[in-house]
């Protein structure tokens, strides 16, 4: 079995004395593909930016490729960054910047290579989530699926090794998820990258996340860890049999 | 019914009064349109205070909606504290169907958070005062941060993005020429104007000249300027990275490893501190324009007295003080913008509180500042 590569051991959560959750502990491993579901507003998203290093934990800790987000300096943290590749819940692109600016960014901002050569990994990233041509285009002038995808090229173009995914096919048709999962697995496949993944997506979870953990809001914790078959079978909780058969839908 | 007949009604009559119960069928439209009216009616008929038992034959009913559900619902609860039994059954399939929909926990649930009540007076000035003092906490934070970014870019002049910075000064600069010339052009003119009505008196017409030269180079273009370009620009700012945040691109700069002042506080900041004393230049010029024309046209003074009698009155040093204070204004404008908008939390409305405040606050810091050089400027002088 690969190594962990996430640990988040106790953590608090909260926005101001607002607890959102409450002790959570739970790794990642190398390799795989997790997912972290629950309904909403019960504070996936504020998980994932923890783990990111957008928020420093005050209680409890979050380890990232060994980088401890608790206790890291700046630099450190920031360094550790770079190694992650995040896909925000709507592309988060740089509205005033062309789909090749945004893609661009962090390798002009992080590397020395020659414009031609960042021009053609740009291109090659685009071409990957099927966006070829797509360079000049501004992100206003996309759809929405086609922002997430452009996003996910963001997300990678540094070939992290870890990326994190929040919610990213929610607004998006079962064609256009369908097609956005297969990139994932893909990716995943091919370059082994870790990735975690915020959703409520049941077709999601089944097709390729390998583990998972469920939050419930009025918990403030985890009320399920363990792969998907395995918790729709054997899950006694009645809100996680209730989001296997029914989906987050409905939570 | 002795109300009005409404497109929808619904009738009740007694079926059966037995001594400790009394039967009543519910016949008709029970809807949103006449909910209102089921308990009065129910009070009519079973009379005063009932005890035991009341039955409810909705057999007969033929349309209910959920607001007459829930009507029969709150009779049977008011009954239900004055001791009486409320029973319900029959109804067609579709009325059982959403009588069931009420969740009848939902109604006593209590919010998760308590409405916010009344607070004392000194409590909510308190509140109030410690909101005062954490802003102001935080402006001087960020002005920190940002000087901090300032110094970091004028020791690696290659780390600016100079293609932004040329972009806002078109944008604060180039396009708020017309307004700035307008309406500096207008105050030079109205003060003209105002003033000579005064000193035509004394015959001292030639001292309008001094007044407006004096009153737009030191005090008027650089504050006019300040407000438009607050009204403009600083608001502005404030938008487009408040847009930002809601739209989760501030966290995703962050996490491309972009510090977020450096990248898109800084352009702005700079673009205005360039900017701006060019366009209190502009308005200086305009101003005295405004007053000439008076000059000219209404107190017969010659182009050639009145511009002499201007640059007599004004001195190097005014124009000098003037655009550092102007710089000093662009600062503070760009500055408090940015701010506004990296506080942003939540959705589009903050991005609107956001931009108001951006403008009020940095207003408030023009004056502020004003007072400040006008202070410092009569002791170095
Ligand atoms: N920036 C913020 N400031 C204060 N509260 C927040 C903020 N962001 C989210 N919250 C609150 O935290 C809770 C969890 O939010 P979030 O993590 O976005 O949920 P979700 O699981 O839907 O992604 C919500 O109750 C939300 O109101
Ligand atoms: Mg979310």
């Amino acid at each position: 079995m690969a190594g962990t590569i996430i640990a988040v051991e106790n953590l608090t959560a909260a926005y101001g004395d607002n607890v959102i959750l409450k002790d959570v502990t739970f790794s990642v491993r190398e390799g795989e593909i997790f997912a972290i579901v629950g309904g909403s507003g019960c504070g996936k998203s504020t998980l994932l930016k923890y783990m990111i290093g957008l928020y420093r934990p005050e209680r409890g800790r979050v380890l990232v490729n060994e980088t401890d987000f608790s206790s890291a300096d700046e630099d450190e943290i920031n360094r550790e960054r770079l190694r992650l590749g995040v896909l925000f819940q709507s592309g988060a692109l740089i509205g005033s910047m062309t789909l090749g600016e945004n893609v661009a960014l962090p390798l002009r901002e992080h590397t020395s290579l020659p414009p031609s050569l960042i021009d053609r990994i740009v291109k090659m990233k685009l071409g990957m989530v099927n966006l070829s041509g797509y360079e000049n285009h501004l992100p206003a002038e996309l759809s929405g699926g086609m922002k997430k995808r452009a996003g996910l090229a963001r997300a990678m173009v540094m070939d992290p090794k870890i990326l994190f995914c929040d919610e990213p096919s929610a607004g998006l048709d079962p064609v256009t998820s369908a097609e956005l999962y297969r990139m994932l697995a893909k990716i995943n496949g091919d370059m082994g990258t870790t990735m975690i993944i915020v959703t409520h997506d049941l077709e999601l979870i089944f097709r390729i996340v390998h583990r998972l953990v469920m939050l419930d809001g009025r918990e403030k914790g985890i009320v399920a860890e363990g792969e998907p078959e395995t918790l729709r079978r054997n899950a006694s909780d009645p809100r996680v049999r209730h989001f296997f058969t029914h989906g987050g839908g409905l939570l | 019914m002795k109300e009005a007949r409404t497109a929808r009604s619904f009738s009740l009559a007694v079926k059966e009064r037995r001594s400790q119960e009394i039967e009543l069928s519910v016949g008709g439209e029970l809807c949103l349109e006449n909910a209102h009216l089921f308990s009065g009616e129910m009070d009519r008929l079973v009379g005063g205070a009932p005890q035991g038992k009341v039955i409810l034959d909705l057999s007969p009913l033929a349309y209910l909606d959920s607001a007459g559900a829930l009507a029969v619902y709150s009779y049977r609860e008011a009954a239900g504290h004055r001791g009486v039994e409320v029973d319900v059954y029959g109804g067609a399939d579709r009325v059982r169907g959403v009588l069931e929909m009420i969740d009848v926990g939902a109604l006593t649930t209590p919010p998760l958070r308590s409405e916010e009540g009344r607070t004392p007076f000194f409590v909510r000035a308190g509140e109030g005062f410690v909101s005062l003092w954490r802003d102001f906490v935080e402006v001087m934070t960020f002005l920190g941060e940002l000087l901090t970014a300032l110094v970091y870019v004028v020791r690696h002049p290659k780390g600016a993005r100079w293609g932004d910075v040329l972009f806002y000064m078109k944008r604060a600069g180039e396009e708020a020429l017309p307004i700035v010339g307008l309406i500096s052009g207008l105050i030079g003119l109205i003060m003209a104007f105002m003033s000579s009505l005064q000193l035509k008196q004394f015959g001292a017409n030639i001292f309008v000249a001094s007044l407006v030269g004096i009153a737009v180079v030191k005090e008027l273009g650089p504050m006019m300027t300040a407000i438009i370009v607050a009204g403009r620009s600083g608001s502005a700012f404030a938008a487009e990275i408040g847009t930002m945040q809601v739209n989760e691109e501030v966290d995703a700069l962050i996490t491309m490893g972009f510090e977020p002042v450096r990248f898109l506080a800084v352009p702005k900041v700079l673009a205005a501190v360039f900017v701006v004393p060019l366009l209190t230049i502009y308005s200086m010029f305009f101003g005295i324009l405004g007053g000439l024309i008076v000059g000219v046209v209404g107190l017969d003074l010659t182009f050639y007295t009145y511009i002499k009698q201007t640059m007599d009155s004004i001195r190097l040093f005014d124009i000098f003080s003037s655009l550092v204070k102007s710089a000093v204004f662009a600062l503070l404008i760009a500055g408090i913008g940015c701010q506004r908008g990296f506080k942003v939390a939540g959705g589009a409305e903050a991005v609107g509180e956001s931009t108001t405040s951006a403008v009020v606050s940095a207003i408030f810091l023009i004056i502020l500042a004003d007072s400040a050089f006008a202070v410092l400027l009569h002791y170095i002088d």
